[in-house]
């Protein structure tokens, strides 16, 4: 498929980076920001709707790699500019192009320092990601890998709050060390899988374990701290509190999902030997990130600090569904990953909406919001109730799915992770009873509700939550085949269990 | 297609038109939701008729979810256990949305109210036409999101919130058991649809789960035992049983309306309906079976003896509840399924009668809620009094009034059931003293003696009150109600509700006990009670008496006892409450801050640090340069040297 007869994938990823060029000659025009944004947004929204078509053109009966391009990029090494798709990197990059016009929105009046740069860094941002999920040749993959992280860095570290310069490098060394060894297992892979970097070649032969052991650990670094899994998740708060909004919605909702993506792309077809070893591993910290995060963000003050946290809680039921191999877990961690990605991210956007107005976060300052901001209100009481993953909303589908499937295989496992549902209530409720309800403040006293962009930015968010959240069958069916496949290249038993 | 699916859907529409268009509608939301529930009321009746004659029906509505083997549908599965239900439902849902146009009249949040109890209409519907145990789950999580919504309607207010809050949480924590009961009868049996559950519960009664086993103990129960159990947690916090019960007093909070509907007539009826609807699991699990009949008959008592010293006449009546409900989960725990639906229609009646006369009380007053500000009422609101007489009657069960005819068959089929159906028998007994005690006492200090209200009433400008009788939508459904509430009882026994609900809860075997009493003495000492309870409470609180004071002095006790509820609250909130923000609070300042973000951050200072110390041998001199080279130069060559003799 062609757009502009040029492929599609290439068109997606290219798109934002070439058009972000168009903004550069408004660098320093502070009369011009108007159409700046406008611009942003007309791209990001051309690439969304450009991206529906990858959903038109998909065939869900193939698990193959779709949309595929490939060309020989640099030769002597026999590294390829390949890209194509499949039903797991097709939703992520819907999410991803549905969640940039939505960042455009909230920096509307959110960003007001070099708003050209803020979109160039975001439209960059967007192709990098988006070649992050099309890659498949691993040079390739760790390039836009890498790529990444340099805009998001710049975010944080130029438009973040007071301690941005701790946090963007903190979040950038930290990332960064992860992926050197991953790159060390790229190199180790080339010369154990027969000199390609072709993923689709890499995966499904049989490495022997020791270097299989030393791959998943080597991977495990890079995509662990990505996700965070516990106990490498101290980044995650530092760096959302001092993002902007649209930083934290991008980090929330796209970049923490690329370490789950790692693991089911990776880790696990190319090493399932050492992923059933270490799997009693894995399961151990899921669910202790599952309990340990939401008791932390029963503690924060922060609305940013008590997401984040939530963030680290959510992304363990992610995990538990990956490890647990059969396909009830692995189809819920993916509808957990896109439904965290619709629901953390419209939750961030709602504290910007009242961090805009008021400049604060502090749960203590607000109040009342029922009376000030009645649209805002109820549309941060769904996403609250998305978030703590009500029946009927988006979020209970793929918990369900992954704590039936764990269960299956392991169930005390499941039975702890279970409490996750009593927990996020208590924390959720709480920052409700306390920004929503009760009466109001000297800092939400005559708040004005909604404006016409932060409606654009959350309305299609609340009908998606509900969407999926009744009829989610659409969505399981894009990726049905890829993880049966997936699940196909994961047996034999289990060796060990938490059994 | 079939009518079925109106009795829900016509709510549904209610709720999306007045809850989307609401700032449109300005105090005109009932113009659309109230004709649409009595629609579907109308269908639910005619539809309730019909089911003497149609056979049972499933209608599929849609795939939910399809993910491996897993197969999740929406379908609306129409029996005599869901017909009668949804009568009941429908009839009080109806009008108790007639009931809001006067109570709620003039409120800043009417038609976000309209919107929010035809959700909980439809979501209370469609739990019970569920097919199966997720869809099930769904409807039972959405239900208490309405009760969560309508309490905290009146948001401003800290107790609301509060209230709400405590309800979702504990409901939550019951809803944890449910959702672990789905797992484990997905695995037992690979499948949630009861269809398919309940023919194959035979096969695994011998089936055991080792509990232990990640402790490598060994503590084997059955399969069974353990899924009942479960489920019966998510029961144990709907129907508000201990230890899952302070949500329900605390839930007063919300509108009166609320109560009646929501917190007496159905949600909270939601688990004894799961129990009975489950009545197959139950049956072949015994050791569940005895813990759901103690705790209700454990929850029917300790509400009973809340009940008899709160001042707050909502409070009296949601203990009332709690009672009620204990009753009903208890004879299902013995296996009179038939009986406990029985209770719970009739409870739904008089319950409701009781909630919204209560209601006329408090809106008569203005907003006063404490029994001993009242008083003398009776020649102000004479239907009020009237009816909420009625519903007193029914609640003590004296014949022949509804809950007469239903706790008696409770306490019959208790006493019939083996000692241990005769040591709950004695319970219930003495619950039904306390009973009809706490309900006359309401009455007394309501209805009768001097006026209370006039003399400390200085937060309204010491005009006093002009109490007065209320609206006509208010009364009306007071009216129907009591009506229900006189013959609900006698219909139910006349036209044989046990045989009628026999297509799905089979009727228990009756054991008369050799030597121990006979049906009718049963029957008589079950009204002599009553008659007893009504007596003391005239003697305590009819006529000019010291005796409650000299009581509550000489028992200060078990006064306070009752009067603090068990400390249950004071427990919890020391236990669950301030422990679980301790733990967060500490784990987080001390552990994830102090330790895990100290070694982060050790290792980045560990690198800067290094990288510090020896940026200091970098001194740009050319002659310490060439001093280190020329001791390398030596250090290598004297290396060299010795170790290649070697």
């Amino acid at each position: 498929m062609t757009f502009l007869s040029i492929p599609i994938l290439t068109f997606l990823i290219f798109f934002p980076v070439v058009s972000s060029l168009l903004l550069l000659p408004f660098y320093r025009r502070h009369d011009s920001e108007g159409i700046v944004k406008w611009v942003a947004l007309g791209v990001t929204l051309v690439e969304f709707v450009v991206s529906l078509s990858l959903l038109v053109g998909q065939d869900p009966h193939l698990y193959q790699m779709q949309f595929v391009e490939n060309h020989l990029w640099i030769p002597f090494a026999n590294i390829h500019y390949s890209l194509g798709i499949d039903g797991i990197s097709l939703v992520l990059i819907l999410l991803t192009t549905l969640l940039l016009p939505m960042t455009v929105l909230t920096s509307w009046s959110g960003i007001s320092k070099q708003v050209p740069l803020f979109m160039v860094n975001l439209l960059v941002l967007e192709g990098a990601m988006i070649g992050v999920f099309c890659a498949t040749d691993f040079v390739l993959f760790y390039v836009f890998w890498e790529a990444m992280l340099i805009p998001m860095y710049l975010i944080i570290g130029v438009w973040g709050g007071p301690n941005r310069i701790y946090a963007a490098i903190k979040f950038f060394l930290y990332t960064l060390a992860g992926s050197l060894l991953l790159l060390v297992t790229i190199i180790a892979l080339y010369f154990a899988g027969g000199h390609t970097f072709d993923i689709g070649r890499l995966t499904g032969q049989h490495y022997g374990m020791t270097f299989q052991i030393l791959g998943f650990l080597a991977m495990f670094a890079a995509f662990a701290v990505k996700i965070p899994m516990f106990p490498f998740h101290t980044w995650l708060p530092d760096a959302h509190v001092e993002a902007p909004t649209a930083g934290s919605v991008i980090l929330a909702s796209i970049m923490l999902k690329m370490g789950a993506y790692g693991f089911l792309r990776f880790s696990l077809p190319m090493f399932p030997g050492a992923s059933h070893f270490f799997t009693p591993f894995m399961l151990a910290l899921s669910i202790i990130a599952i309990i340990w995060g939401a008791f932390m963000a029963l503690a924060q003050e922060d609305m940013k600090k008590l997401i984040a946290y939530s963030s680290v809680s959510h992304m363990g039921v992610v995990t538990l569904g990956i490890f647990v191999f059969n396909t009830q877990g692995i189809e819920g961690a993916l509808m957990q990953m896109l439904n965290h990605g619709i629901t953390t991210g419209a939750l961030f956007l709602c504290i910007g909406v009242v961090y805009d107005r008021s400049h604060s976060r502090l749960l203590s300052e607000y109040g009342g919001l029922a009376k000030q901001m009645p649209v805002y209100s109820t549309m941060l009481v769904i996403f609250a109730l998305s978030s703590l993953a009500l029946p009927g909303t988006n979020s209970f589908v793929g918990e369900f799915l992954v704590l039936i499937g764990s269960f299956k295989n392991h169930a005390i496992a499941s039975s702890i992770a279970t409490t996750g549902v009593i927990l996020s209530a208590m924390y959720l409720l709480y920052m409700l009873s306390r920004v929503v309800w009760g009466v109001y403040t000297p800092k939400t006293y005559a708040m004005p509700d909604l404006k016409a962009y932060e409606w654009g930015a959350l309305l299609p968010l609340v009908v998606l939550v509900i969407m999926i959240g009744l009829v989610p069958n659409p969505v399981l069916s894009v990726f049905h085949q890829s993880v049966a496949h997936l699940v196909g290249q994961l047996q034999p038993v289990p060796l060990a269990s938490l059994h | 297609m079939t009518p079925i699916i109106f009795i829900p859907l016509l709510p549904l529409i209610g709720f999306l038109v007045v809850g989307i268009f609401w700032p449109f509608f300005k105090g005109k939301g009932h113009f659309i939701a109230v004709p649409l529930m009595i629609g579907s009321w109308v269908i639910a009746t005619s539809e309730f008729f019909k089911s003497f004659t149609n056979p049972p029906n499933v209608t599929f509505v849609y795939d939910w979810i399809r993910s491996g083997h897993l197969d999740i549908g929406i379908s609306l599965q129409y029996d005599h256990l869901a017909a009668i239900m949804l009568f009941m439902v429908t009839t009080v849902a109806m009008l108790v949305h007639l009931y809001t146009i006067g109570y709620m009249h003039g409120d800043s949040g009417y038609d976000r109210f309209f919107s929010y109890i035809s959700l909980f209409s439809f979501s209370m519907i469609m739990l019970v036409l569920s097919n199966n145990l997720v869809e099930m789950f769904i409807f039972w999580e959405a239900v208490g999101l309405c009760s969560y919504l309508l309490i905290v309607h009146w948001y401003e207010r800290r107790p609301s919130w509060l209230a709400a809050n405590k309800a979702f949480i504990m409901n939550r924590v019951g809803d944890f058991g449910f959702l672990l009961g789905i797992f484990l009868t997905y695995s037992t049996f690979g499948s949630v649809s009861f269809a398919e559950i309940f023919p194959a519960i035979s096969s695994h009664l011998h089936q055991t789960v080792n509990i232990a086993s990640a402790f490598h103990g060994s503590m084997n129960i059955p399969v069974l035992d353990l899924i009942a159990l479960l489920l019966f947690l998510g029961a144990v916090g709907k129907s508000a049983q201990i230890p899952l019960h302070p949500w329900l007093p605390d839930a007063m909070e919300g509108p009166t309306p609320i109560s009646a509907l929501i917190h007496a007539a159905t949600m909270v009826t939601a688990g004894i309906f799961m129990i009975a609807r489950m009545n197959p699991l139950y049956n072949a699990a015994p050791f569940a079976a005895h813990v759901v009949a103690w705790t209700g008959g454990i929850t029917a008592i300790v509400a009973a003896t809340i009940a008899l010293t709160q001042p707050d006449i909502k409070k009296i009546i949601a203990y009332s509840t709690m009672s009620q409900l204990g009753y009903m989960v208890m004879v299902c725990g013995l296996g009179g399924y038939g009986a406990g639906i029985f209770h719970l229609l009739t409870h739904g009646a008089f319950k409701a009668l009781l909630f919204l006369g209560a209601g006329s009380v408090i809106h008569s007053l203005s907003g006063e809620q404490d029994v001993f500000r009242m008083g003398g009422l009776r020649k102000y609101i004479g239907l009020t009094f009237v009816t909420m007489l009625i519903g007193s009657l029914a609640l003590s069960g004296i014949p022949p009034f509804a809950g007469y005819y239903s706790k008696d068959l409770i306490l019959v089929t208790a006493y019939q059931q083996g000692p241990l159906g005769q040591i709950l028998w004695m319970i219930g007994v003495l619950t039904a003293v306390l009973t009809a005690f706490y309900s006359f006492r309401l009455m007394f200090l309501v209805f009768g003696g001097k006026e209370r209200f006039h003399s400390d009433q200085a937060g309204h400008g010491g005009h006093g009150i002009h109490p007065h009788e209320s609206p006509w939508t208010m009364t009306v459904p007071l009216v129907l109600l009591s009506i229900a509430a006189v013959v609900a009882g006698w219909a139910g026994e006349h036209y044989g509700v046990l045989e009628y609900l026999a297509q799905e809860l089979p009727i228990p075997h009756q054991d008369p006990v050799a030597g121990g009493m006979s049906d009718s003495a049963l029957k008589g000492l079950s009204v002599g009670v009553g008659v007893l309870g009504i007596f003391v409470a005239w003697a305590f609180y009819g006529r000019e008496s010291s005796i409650p004071g000299s009581l509550a002095k000489g028992l200060s006790f078990f006064y306070k006892l009752s009067l603090y509820k068990w400390y249950f609250d004071e427990l919890y909130d020391l236990v669950f409450v301030r422990s679980s923000f301790l733990i967060g609070r500490l784990f987080w300042q001390e552990l994830d801050k102090g330790v895990i973000d100290e070694t982060v951050n050790g290792v980045a200072a560990f690198f800067r640090n290094s990288g510090l110390g020896l940026r200091r041998y970098q001194t740009g001199q050319l002659q310490n340069y060439a001093m280190v080279m020329a001791i390398g130069v030596f250090g290598l060559v004297a290396f060299y040297l010795v170790f290649n003799r070697m």
